[in-house]
C-alpha cells in the first residue's frame, strides 16, 4: 500500500502521510459504512487518491510561488508559531531561499527579507550597498525561484546534509552582521541577533540530530551569553578581557556549553562546533588571566585544519600572544601581514597595537592603533580606538 | 514539468585524438546516463569541436571559430524534463563530465 501511493508521489514521507490519513478516513467511515469487501484496495484507493490531490495543491503552490514570494501580507515567524504544520513551512521557505542555486549574498538577503522580515533598505543597509542595488539582488533571486523552478520544499534527505551547510552559514553570517554592526552608531545589532537565535532554535526543533545545527546554536548562545558586557553603561565597548563576566548570562552559557559537547561528539566536529567549543573556553574562564589559552591555540589549530580563513588565522595569533607571550603573538601577526584579505581588516592593526604596547613598543603602537582607526566605520569602535590611542604613554 | 538543458562543457583538447578505449569509456558512460535517465531525456547530441565552428554577427560578418573564446568548450548537450531545479540537477550530476562540468538551465517557456 505504501509503495504503490509512493509509485504516485515519489517522496515517502508524503506516501506515509497519505497512508495514515487513508487509515483515518477509514477509522471514521467504517463504523457507518461498514467494512468494505476489499478493505486493502479501498485504503490504497484512499491514499492514492489523497496523494494525487496533495500533488496537485503541491503544483498550485509551485505556480503561485512567485506571488506568495512577493507577497508582503506572508506571515512572518512570530503570527503563526501557534499552528502546528507552519515550522515546516518556515523551514521550506528558509531552504528555499538559501538553495545553492542561488549566490550566497542572495541567500542571505532573502532570508533576511523573507524570514527575518527586514524591510529592503535594512538589508541594504546590512550589506552597505545601496538600495536598488539591494532591490535589484533580490529581484534576480526571486526570478531565478520562479524561472528555474527551484522548488519550495525541504530537501530529500540525501541533499540535506549538503543543503543545511548553506542554511547554516546564512545564520551565522546573519549573526556576525548582528554582533558587530559593519557601521553606525550601534556596537551590536540586537534585532539581527534575536533574529539568527530564533532561527536557529527552529532549526534545532526540526533537525534535532543535525549536529551542525546543535553547534551554530551553541555558539550563538556562549557568544552573545556575554552581549551585556560588552558595552559599558554608556555605550563604550568594553574589551574580553575588561567585561564584568557577572553580566554574562549564564542559563545560555549553560545550555550553550550542553549543546557544544553534543557537537563536539560528532568526529570530525565541524567549524561551528569548533568555534562554539573556543567561546566555551572564554566562558569557563573566572577571568582573562585564568583563560586557557594554550587550549584555544589547541581549537584554533583545529578550526584552521577544517577551515582555512585568515580571520581565523587572526584570531589564532591572538591566542598564541597570550599563551606564550606578546612577542610570540607579534611574530604570528606578521605573518598575517601580507594577508590581501586582512589588508583592510581593522582588528589586525588592533591586535598589533595591542601586543606593540604590551611590549613597550610605543611608538609602533600608536601607528598601529592609527591604522586601525582608519579602518573602522563602527562609531563605538572609533572611540574605544580613539580611547586606547590617548591613553597610551608618551 | 518543465525543460532543461543540460550543457556539457570542458576541455577539448584530450578529445582531439582520442584512444579507443577512451571513446568506448565515453559512450559506455552517456549509454548508462540514457539507460538511467530515458524516460526524462527529451533529446541531445554531441558536438564537433569547436575548430568545426562558424560565427555570423548580428552584422552579418562571418567569422571562422566559434561565437565566445573559452577555454571550456560546450561539446554536447541533453533536453531534459523535470519537476524542479533540484530534479534537474539530481539528472545533471549523473552526466558523463570528464573534465569541466555541466551548466542547467531552464529552457523559457512563452506562454
Amino acid at each position: 500500500m505504501l509503495a504503490a501511493t509512493v509509485r504516485v508521489t515519489r517522496d515517502l514521507d508524503l506516501a506515509e502521510e497519505c497512508v495514515q490519513d487513508a487509515y483515518a478516513n477509514a477509522l471514521s467511515a467504517w463504523p457507518t459504512t461498514g467494512i468494505p469487501d476489499r478493505a486493502g484496495a479501498w485504503l490504497t484507493t484512499a491514499a492514492r487518491n489523497r496523494a494525487l490531490d496533495l500533488l496537485r495543491r503541491d503544483q498550485t503552490a509551485r505556480r503561485h510561488l512567485p506571488l506568495l514570494l512577493d507577497d508582503p501580507a506572508l506571515p512572518g515567524p512570530e503570527s503563526t508559531l501557534d499552528t502546528p504544520d507552519i515550522p515546516d513551512d518556515r523551514l521550506r521557505l528558509i531552504f528555499t531561499c538559501c538553495h545553492p542555486g542561488l549566490a550566497v549574498e542572495a541567500q542571505i538577503a532573502l532570508t533576511l527579507r523573507l524570514l527575518c522580515g527586514l524591510t529592503t533598505a535594512e538589508v541594504a543597509r546590512a550589506f552597505l550597498v545601496s538600495e536598488p542595488t539591494m532591490a535589484a539582488r533580490i529581484t534576480r533571486a526571486k526570478k531565478k525561484i520562479a524561472n528555474a523552478r527551484i522548488p519550495y520544499r525541504v530537501p530529500s534527505s540525501a541533499d540535506l546534509p549538503a543543503r543545511v551547510e548553506a542554511v547554516l552559514s546564512v545564520v551565522h553570517l546573519l549573526y556576525t552582521t548582528g554582533h558587530t554592526a559593519p557601521s553606525g552608531t550601534d556596537l551590536i545589532r540586537t534585532d539581527l541577533v534575536q533574529r539568527s537565535l530564533d532561527l536557529s532554535r527552529m532549526l534545532r526543533e526540526l533537525l534535532p540530530r543535525e549536529p551542525g545545527v546543535a553547534a551554530l546554536l551553541a555558539l550563538i548562545l556562549l557568544t552573545d551569553a556575554r552581549s551585556g558586557a560588552r558595552t559599558d553603561g554608556q555605550g563604550r565597548m568594553v574589551l574580553l578581557g575588561d567585561q564584568d563576566r557577572s553580566l554574562w548570562d549564564r542559563q545560555a552559557i549553560s545550555e550553550g556549553t550542553q549543546l557544544v559537547r553534543e557537537a563536539l561528539s560528532r568526529r570530525p566536529p565541524s567549524k561551528y562546533a569548533l568555534m562554539a567549543a573556543i567561546a566555551a573556553v572564554h566562558s569557563e574562564a573566572s577571568s582573562w588571566a585564568a583563560t586557557d589559552w594554550a587550549e584555544l591555540v589547541g581549537l584554533y589549530d583545529l578550526l584552521m585544519a577544517t577551515w582555512t580563513s585568515p580571520v581565523v588565522a587572526l584570531n589564532r595569533a591572538v591566542a598564541v600572544g597570550f599563551a606564550h607571550g606578546a612577542l610570540a603573538g607579534l611574530h604570528a601577526l606578521d605573518e598575517l601581514s601580507t594577508e590581501p584579505q586582512l589588508a583592510r581588516y581593522s582588528y589586525l592593526a588592533v591586535a598589533r597595537a595591542e601586543f606593540l604596547e604590551r611590549l613597550g613598543r610605543i611608538v609602533e603602537a600608536r601607528l598601529a592603533f592609527t591604522e586601525a582607526l582608519m579602518l573602522t566605520e563602527n562609531a563605538v569602535e572609533r572611540s574605544f580606538l580613539e580611547g586606547r590611542l590617548a591613553a597610551l604613554p608618551d | 514539468m518543465a525543460k532543461y538543458l543540460i550543457l556539457i562543457h570542458g576541455d577539448e583538447q584530450p578529445w582531439e585524438n582520442p584512444s579507443p578505449a577512451d571513446l568506448d569509456a565515453m559512450m559506455a558512460a552517456h549509454n548508462a546516463f540514457s539507460a538511467k535517465h530515458g524516460s526524462a531525456i527529451v533529446g541531445g547530441e554531441a558536438l564537433q569541436s569547436t575548430k568545426t565552428a562558424t560565427s555570423i554577427r548580428a552584422d552579418g560578418t562571418i567569422t571562422d571559430g566559434p561565437f565566445a573564446e573559452i577555454k571550456e568548450a560546450l561539446g554536447g548537450y541533453y533536453l531534459i524534463q523535470a519537476a524542479d531545479l533540484d530534479e534537474a540537477i539530481a539528472i545533471a550530476k549523473d552526466c558523463p563530465m570528464p573534465d569541466g562540468g555541466v551548466e542547467v538551465r531552464p529552457v523559457m517557456e512563452f506562454e
